[in-house]
C-alpha cells in the first residue's frame, strides 16, 4: 500500500476544497436556511406535526441528505474529472499507485468534505428547529456510508463524463427529483397508494427514511432495509469501479 | 553496460484501430542519454507513454530495471520520472505544492530541502508561492521538469522538453540534464530539433510510422552515414570541368567560381589528396577551401524520406 501517495492525494484534494470552502459551505447553508424559513417556519407552522414530530424537525434529516448527496456526488466527480480535463492526471497514472489507492485518496477527500458540510447543515438546522437524535451511532453510520457511497458514485460520473454538461447532469437533473420524491418533505403515507408503490423504487427514500429514524424513530421503511439498500448501492458502485479499473475505461487507452 | 529499459517487440493499436507502434525493439543502457527523433505522429509519445504506464501495450513487453511495466508497475514507475509533451498544470496550485505533491504521489516521504534544491536548480525558487497560472509557458515547462525530478527518478523521460523554450532556458535545461547524467540518471528525450540530439545525446534513435528505423551511437552514425562536402573557391571561374576530373564526384557551382566535391565520410583522405594533385596538374588554382559534414538533420531527412 502506497500510504504516502494516498495521503498526498487526500490532502491535496482537501487543500483544493479549502480554497473553495467558503462558497461550498455558504451556498448550502443559505439554501437550507431558506428551506427552514419557508417550510419550517412559514408553512410548517400551519402543517400539523407528523407522527408527533413538528414539520420543521421532520424535514431536517431529508435536507441534510439532500446536501450530502449533492456535495458528495459533486466533489467526487470534479475531483477526478478536473485532472482528466486539464491533463494533469498523467502524473497520477504514471505514479506507482494502484487504482484503489487513487480511489481512497479522492473518495476519502470528497466524503470528508461532504460530511463536514452535512454537519454544518445539522448545526444550522438546530438554530431553527428542535432536533433530537435518538440513535447517534446509527446516524453516524448512515452519514458516513452515504457520504462514501455517493462520493464513489460521483467518482464514476467523473471518469465517465467527457464534458462539463455530462458532469453536471446527474447532480442537477437526477438528485433533486429523487430527493424531493424520496420523502424528504413528507411521509410517503401521505401519498396515494400508487405513488407509494412507485416511491419504493427510489433509492433515496431508503436513505432519508433510515436517517430520519436515527433522529426520531419514525420511518417509512424498516431501518435495516434502509441500511441494506445503502449497502447494496455501495456494492454496485464498487463493482462498476472494479470493472473500470480492470479495463482502464476512459483512463488508459 | 546493462540495459535499464528493455523494450521487446512492442506494439500498440489504439481503440480506433490505428496501429501506432509496429513492433519496437530497443535496449536503453544505464546512464546514457538517448534521443528519439521522428516526425509528427511517428509514435514517440506512444512509446514513452507505454513505458511510463499511461497507455496499455497491445503486444510485446517492456522491462524497466528488470521489472515488467504492467505487472510490477510499482517498481518500474518509482524509477521513472516523466516530463510530458503537453503543458498540463494545475492552474490554481502553487509551484511549491504541485512539486511537493509529485514527490508524495510517488510514495516518497516529504523532503523540503530536496524540493528547494530542485526549484533552485531550475530557477523557480522566486516563484515558489505563485500559482501556476501566473507563470509563463517556459516557467510552466520548468515546473513540469521539477515535478519529474522531485521524486529522484533513475530514469527520466523528456517528451519534447524544449518546445517553446527560449535559448537561456534550453541551456539551463541541458545543464540540469548534464548534472543528472553525472549522477547516473538515464535520460530519454524526444525532439524535433536535431541540433539538440547532436549536441547532447550519446545515442540517437529514429522512429517513423511506428517503427524504429535506426538506433546508433551518435558519432558512429554521423561517421557512417554522414556525407562530407569539400568546397574549393577557385581563383578563376571555370566554364566546364576538364575531362581528367570526371572520375571525382565533382560539380561546378553555377557561376563557375567554386568546385564541390562530395565524398563519404570514411573514404575521405585518399580521394581528396589525389583530387588536389590532379587540380595542380590541370593548373586550376583555388583561393580557399572548406569542408562541411552533413548533420543529423540531413541523415534524418534522408532516412525518413526513403521510408515514405
Ligand atoms: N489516444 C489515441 N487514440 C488514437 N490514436 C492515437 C492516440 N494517441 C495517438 N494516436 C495516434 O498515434 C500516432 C502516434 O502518435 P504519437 O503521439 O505517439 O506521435 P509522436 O511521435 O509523439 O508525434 P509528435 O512529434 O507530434 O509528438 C499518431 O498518428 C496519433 O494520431
Ligand atoms: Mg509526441
Amino acid at each position: 500500500m502506497n500510504v504516502e501517495a494516498i495521503k498526498s492525494i487526500y490532502f491535496f484534494e482537501m487543500a483544493r476544497m479549502r480554497r473553495t470552502l467558503l462558497q461550498s459551505v455558504i451556498s448550502p447553508v443559505i439554501t437550507t436556511s431558506l428551506y427552514f424559513i419557508v417550510f419550517g417556519t412559514a408553512i410548517g407552522s400551519r402543517i400539523q406535526s407528523i407522527e408527533g414530530v413538528s414539520y420543521g424537525s421532520f424535514i431536517t434529516p431529508g435536507l441534510i441528505m439532500l446536501t450530502l448527496l449533492t456535495q458528495c456526488i459533486g466533489n467526487g466527480s470534479i475531483g477526478i474529472y478536473f485532472p482528466k480535463f486539464t491533463g494533469t492526471i498523467y502524473e497520477i497514472l504514471s505514479a506507482p499507485v494502484a487504482m484503489t489507492e487513487i480511489l481512497i485518496g479522492y473518495v476519502g477527500a470528497a466524503a470528508s468534505k461532504g460530511l463536514i458540510i452535512g454537519l454544518i447543515i445539522l448545526a444550522t438546522a438546530s438554530f431553527f428547529v428542535d432536533i433530537s437524535i435518538a440513535h447517534p451511532f446509527v446516524m453516524a453510520v448512515f452519514l458516513v456510508l452515504t457520504a462514501v457511497t455517493f462520493s464513489l458514485f460521483g467518482f464514476i460520473i467523473g471518469i465517465w463524463a467527457k464534458n462539463f454538461e455530462q458532469l453536471n447532469i446527474v447532480p442537477m437533473l437526477v438528485v433533486p427529483p429523487l430527493t424531493f420524491l424520496g420523502g424528504s418533505f413528507y411521509s410517503i403515507d401521505m401519498l396515494p397508494p400508487f405513488w407509494q408503490a412507485v416511491s419504493h423504487f427510489n433509492p433515496v427514500l431508503y436513505l432519508v427514511s433510515g436517517f430520519r429514524w436515527s433522529f426520531y424513530e419514525i420511518a417509512d421503511v424498516n431501518p435495516l432495509l434502509s441500511l441494506g439498500m445503502v449497502g447494496l448501492f455501495l456494492a454496485i458502485c464498487l463493482s462498476i469501479l472494479g470493472w473500470i479499473f480492470h479495463t482502464g475505461y476512459r483512463l488508459r487507452s | 553496460m546493462a540495459s535499464v529499459v528493455s523494450i521487446q517487440n512492442l506494439t500498440k493499436t489504439y481503440g480506433n484501430g490505428f496501429e501506432a507502434l509496429k513492433g519496437i525493439d530497443l535496449e536503453i543502457e544505464e546512464g546514457e542519454i538517448l534521443a528519439l527523433l521522428g516526425p509528427n505522429g511517428a509514435g514517440k509519445t506512444t512509446l514513452i507513454s507505454i513505458v511510463c504506464g499511461l497507455v496499455n501495450p497491445s503486444g510485446g513487453k517492456v522491462l524497466v530495471g528488470g521489472y515488467d511495466v504492467v505487472r510490477d508497475f510499482r517498481q518500474t514507475r518509482s524509477m521513472i520520472g516523466l516530463v510530458p509533451q503537453e503543458l498540463t498544470t494545475d492552474m490554481f496550485e502553487t509551484v511549491w505544492n504541485t512539486v511537493s505533491f509529485s514527490r508524495g504521489v510517488h510514495g516518497k516521504k516529504p523532503n523540503p530541502e530536496l524540493v528547494e534544491s530542485v526549484l533552485k536548480d531550475l530557477s523557480l525558487w522566486a516563484k515558489k508561492d505563485n500559482m501556476l497560472r501566473e507563470l509563463s509557458g517556459g516557467m510552466k515547462r520548468r515546473v513540469l521538469i521539477a515535478k519529474a525530478l522531485a521524486h529522484e527518478p533513475q530514469i527520466l523521460f523528456l517528451d519534447e522538453p524544449t518546445a517553446g523554450v527560449d535559448v537561456n532556458l534550453r541551456r539551463e535545461m541541458w545543464q540540469v540534464v548534464e548534472r543528472l547524467r553525472e549522477n547516473g540518471v538515464t535520460i530519454i528525450l524526444t525532439t524535433h530539433y536535431i541540433e539538440e540530439a547532436e549536441e547532447i545525446a550519446d545515442r540517437v534513435g529514429v522512429i517513423n510510422g511506428g517503427k524504429l528505423l535506426l538506433i546508433e551511437e551518435k558519432t558512429a552514425l554521423m561517421k557512417k552515414l554522414g556525407r562530407k562536402q569539400l568546397r574549393l573557391e577557385l581563383a578563376e571561374p571555370l566554364k566546364i570541368l576538364p575531362d581528367s576530373l570526371s572520375p571525382y564526384n565533382l560539380t561546378l557551382s553555377e557561376d563557375g567560381a567554386a568546385l564541390l566535391h562530395e565524398y563519404q565520410g570514411e573514404e575521405g583522405d585518399g580521394s581528396i589528396a589525389s583530387l588536389l594533385s590532379m587540380l595542380q596538374a590541370e593548373n586550376i588554382h583555388f583561393r580557399d577551401l572548406s569542408t562541411r559534414q552533413s548533420s543529423l538533420e540531413d541523415i534524418f531527412v534522408a532516412l525518413v524520406g526513403e521510408q515514405a
